[in-house]
């Protein structure tokens, strides 16, 4: 496999080979980002292919300071974000209201796992389930790492904006650790 | 501050908000708010997990990928290919036109000065 910097740096020259072997060694994480923005796979893969587009376009300006791969998570964030508006406005209605679950692409089967297989997967679904301006967020800042100014530039919300959607995403998800026998010991408050 | 209050903001705190010291203050003495502490934090242990576990796309979908980045480059070029010419052409246009306004301009103080040298 060719170093990254090498094909970064030729890309950057204008050689389109050199592109398509970056698409080609990060195709798996920008799909699985675009997916997991979006929720459907048919998105995924328009997304995915508009934030490459977008990065030929702007490889002149990637400094190389970061890796190329969380250079791309800016951008599929960016255009998953431009994707979702056009989608809301040609639908006319709120995507927070949208309850129609996202169709969870795991067979469930609690048995054959491990425990923190078991987490993951429903983890999973109910990070698909969760309304997009409230999946867009959680999924950048805690599965990828971006920070609240990243986020809130790439989806043109604010810092404080991006910092409310994601409480109110965590409180949500939090509910997916109430296994049967971890159950939250209510809300017997007590003053201290 | 109670327990529901501070688990209120429990989502945020676990981030590392130290601006809210009473609600921090809690925590550190309350064995059931460290309980609901600790749950965050493995779920945020299990959200970073989630980013090395790919999801498969279809085996066509990075084919169908790089030919719709290609034709879509090729639009782009043909495109600019098409812009410059109209550049071109309107470039060419700008310059007959100024081209043939110098000349009348000339034509017009030849005559200007022939007819003075005539009376």
């Amino acid at each position: 496999m060719v170093d990254e910097r090498e094909l970064v740096e030729a890309a950057q020259r204008g050689d389109r080979p050199a592109f398509e072997e970056l698409v080609r060694q990060t195709f798996s994480d920008t799909y699985t980002l675009a997916y997991r923005l979006t929720g459907n796979e048919e998105d995924a893969r328009d997304v995915a292919q508009e934030a490459y587009l977008r990065a030929w376009k702007g490889i002149g300006k990637f400094r190389g300071d970061a890796q190329f791969s969380t250079w791309m998570y800016r951008i599929t964030a960016n255009a998953a974000a431009t994707f979702t508006k056009k989608r809301k406005r040609q639908r006319t209605e709120s995507i927070d209201d949208i309850g129609e679950p996202a169709e969870s692409r795991y067979d469930y089967q609690p048995a054959a796992m491990s425990e923190a297989a078991d987490l993951l997967d429903r983890l999973s679904v109910a990070v698909d389930e969760l309304p997009p301006k409230l999946r867009q967020v959680v999924v950048l800042r805690d599965v990828y790492g971006l920070g609240h100014e990243a986020i809130a530039q790439e989806l043109d919300i604010t810092e404080t904006a991006a910092k409310v959607r994601l409480h109110r995403a965590r409180h949500k998800l939090r509910e997916v650790l109430d296994l049967p026998g971890e159950q939250r010991s209510g809300a017997s408050a007590h003053a201290v | 501050m109670l327990c529901e209050q501070v688990q209120e903001l429990l989502p945020s705190l676990i981030d590392g908000d130290e601006h809210n010291v009473e609600a921090l203050a809690h925590v550190e003495t309350c064995l059931q708010c460290q309980a609901e502490a600790a749950r965050y934090r493995k779920l945020l242990r299990a959200m970073t997990m989630l980013r090395t576990r790919y999801l498969a796309p279809n085996p066509s979908a990075l084919a169908q990928t790089l030919a719709g980045l290609e034709s879509e480059l090729e639009r782009s070029a043909v495109r600019a290919v098409l812009s410059g010419k109209r550049l071109a052409y309107a470039g060419a246009i700008g310059g007959t036109v100024a081209t043939a306004a110098t000349v009348a301009a000339f034509v017009a103080r030849n005559r200007k000065r022939g007819l003075k040298l005539a009376g």
